[in-house]
């Protein structure tokens, strides 16, 4: 009981990153629906830039969580600018190939910085750890989960309780009658870049704290399971990449405990095997609200 | 530059070229495909297993490799009929995926650890199967079956209204495709000798996509003039050393802003047509 209790805490951990990750992708997609494929890269640019402010300014983690945010931010502004207002709204697969040669650019530039070798996170946080029984929480994993939570909690605020979120469901719904009653509809994409971007950036230096490696092609793998995730909870459901994170979270770490062993390096198709199941069966996810008419 | 450089970069040319015709298929009726390395892939390591333990000849391995990933097309491409659009390549995706992981765990191959022996891929082979393939494809797009290809593209229910049976034209499409990544796969492997399942990640898939939608996905020289550019590009551009595919990715998003549909669209064809057989001038 107590081993089982230690791998859903686990699980959850795990799955608060990648709920984080998730939301960017679906809050994109809800908005344009389209997908932004540089997410996972502006996630391991996130992961890098908290690395430089904390190894080599010497800045506290939790600056370093802000500059994240921040320089995510900007390359979700960047993103949106290039990739998507630029580009033709005719040709969708445009849009997404941009964004692909994007990643390549980001990919790229941390591979010439780190000189293509896996850089050492430092260990920021003490290494304390909470018994609750016969469970063990660490202080990382603690801190995580708390920052995840209070993003998730602060985003939902900003999206139902905020004019700038209103406006953001108005353009979800329709761009041409949310500009009739006065919405700017490229402010309103602007902003929603920059928040999908910059919760990439902190979850980059959120997992960096929880694994202390931080890698080039890290965003690579991450990001195709945060596109799993939100197939799972349902394209553009913000609430649905939420769960989804969480349920991805969970099945990882429980199989990887009650696999037998010659199994475990199946653990990573698990994502795809429910993505593939939950398309074939439930093409709109588990918390979906969009239908299957899409411009592609 | 010596010429067994100049040659590998061709033979790579030519097996590319292959590539980007199995994706126009799929995509010539509307469906995209995010998986097609997960195809590659089954044909590469069926096709090495016969040649290196069975002694089977490279032509038989290549031949029974795509029709082993024709059939893998069709399981996989009658599920898929539902799906359209993003959630298409999705679910193509995670399919590609899931072989890239079946593979490295899969120990009679030798699972992370790579399988090698196979040898035999040469100039002449990979561009016969290549000018064979193209030319049967240019055929196909022209008879009865590319129109109908065409009609689905354009208007499913009106495709259907016009007697044509969706599901088959579909299936046929995306299952041809496959196979023809099978046969791709099968001279890949015996290119380079050795593989693992990191030649077929989703890098692979997103690459042939890329010959397709930049060269142009409207006709058939479009995914050749695409595979032929992006191909030889890296190789030009080496002596940028680190930053050649800061530049790549650079020419990607310049190209898709300028020139969305790709390079070569119908309309630039007929004018170049035009142009090269002035006395069949045509109009559209």
């Amino acid at each position: 009981m107590g081993f089982l209790l230690q791998q859903l805490i686990n699980g959850f951990m795990l799955g608060a990153t990648y709920s984080l990750l998730a939301i960017g992708y679906t809050l994109v997609f809800g908005l344009l629906k389209l997908l932004n494929m540089a997410h996972g890269e502006v996630y391991m640019i996130g992961a890098f830039f908290g690395w430089t402010i904390v190894t080599m300014i010497h800045l506290p983690i939790y600056l370093a969580l802000l500059g994240a945010f921040v320089i995510g931010g900007i390359l979700g502004i960047i993103v949106e600018f290039f990739c998507f207002r630029l580009v033709s709204k005719d040709y969708p697969l445009a849009s997404m190939l941009s964004t692909i040669g994007l990643g390549v650019i980001l990919q790229n530039f941390a591979l010439v910085f780190s000189g293509g070798e896996m850089v050492r996170f430092p260990e920021m946080l003490r290494t304390s750890n909470f018994y609750i029984g016969p469970v063990i929480i660490s202080e990382v994993h603690l801190v995580i989960f708390g920052i995840a939570l209070c993003l998730m909690l602060m985003l939902n605020i900003l999206i139902y309780k905020t004019k700038l979120g209103k406006s953001m469901r108005a353009v979800a719904e329709d761009k041409n009658v949310a500009s009739m009653y006065g919405i700017n509809v490229n402010v309103v994409t602007m902003a929603t870049f920059f928040i999908s971007s910059s919760l990439a950036g902190i979850t980059g230096v959120l997992t960096a704290l929880a694994y202390h490696s931080i890698t080039p092609f890290m965003g690579v793998e991450q990001g195709l399971k945060g596109l799993a995730v939100i197939v799972l909870g349902g394209l553009g459901s913000v609430s649905g990449a939420m769960a989804g994170g969480i349920i991805l979270g969970l099945s990882e770490v429980i199989a990887i405990a009650y696999l037998p062993a010659d199994f475990t390096g199946y653990k990573d198709a698990i994502a795809f095997a429910i993505l593939i199941g939950i398309l074939l069966f439930k093409p709109t996810g588990l918390f979906g609200k969009f239908g299957l008419e899409e411009k592609v | 530059m010596s010429e067994g450089y100049l040659t590998g970069i061709f033979i790579q040319i030519g097996i590319n070229v292959i590539l980007a015709l199995s994706l126009y298929l799929p995509f010539s009726t509307g469906q995209i495909s995010l998986g097609h390395a997960g195809f590659m892939a089954i044909g590469g390591y069926f096709s090495s297993i016969l040649t290196v333990n069975f002694g089977f000849p490279l032509l038989v391995a290549m031949v029974l490799a795509g029709v082993l990933s024709c059939f893998f097309g069709i399981l996989v491409g009658y599920p898929a009929l539902r799906l359209k659009g993003i959630y298409l390549a999705i679910a193509t995706m995670g399919f590609g995926i899931i072989v890239q992981i079946f593979f490295q765990n899969f120990n009679y191959t030798g699972g992370p650890m790579g399988f090698q022996g196979m040898k035999g891929t040469n100039f002449i082979l990979t561009y016969v199967t290549a000018i064979v393939f193209s030319y049967l494809i240019w055929r196909l797009m022209n008879s009865r079956i590319g129109r109908a290809f065409e009609a689905v593209n354009e208007d499913e229910i009106a495709a259907a209204a016009m007697g044509i049976n969706i599901t088959r034209i579909k299936i046929l499409a995306f299952s041809l495709g496959a196979g023809l990544a099978g046969v791709a796969g099968a001279l890949d492997a015996h290119y380079v000798y050795y593989i693992d399942s990191h030649n077929y990640s989703f890098l692979r898939s997103v690459e042939m996509l890329l010959f397709l939608i930049m060269g142009g996905s409207q006709v058939v020289w479009g995914p050749i003039l695409g595979a032929v550019i992006l191909t030889s590009l890296p190789e030009v551009l080496r002596f940028m050393a680190g930053y050649r595919m800061i530049f790549y990715g650079c020419l990607m998003m310049f190209l898709m802003i300028f020139r969305p549909q790709g390079i070569l669209d119908r309309r630039l064809l007929l004018r170049l047509k035009n142009y090269l057989v002035p006395w069949k001038v045509s109009h559209s």
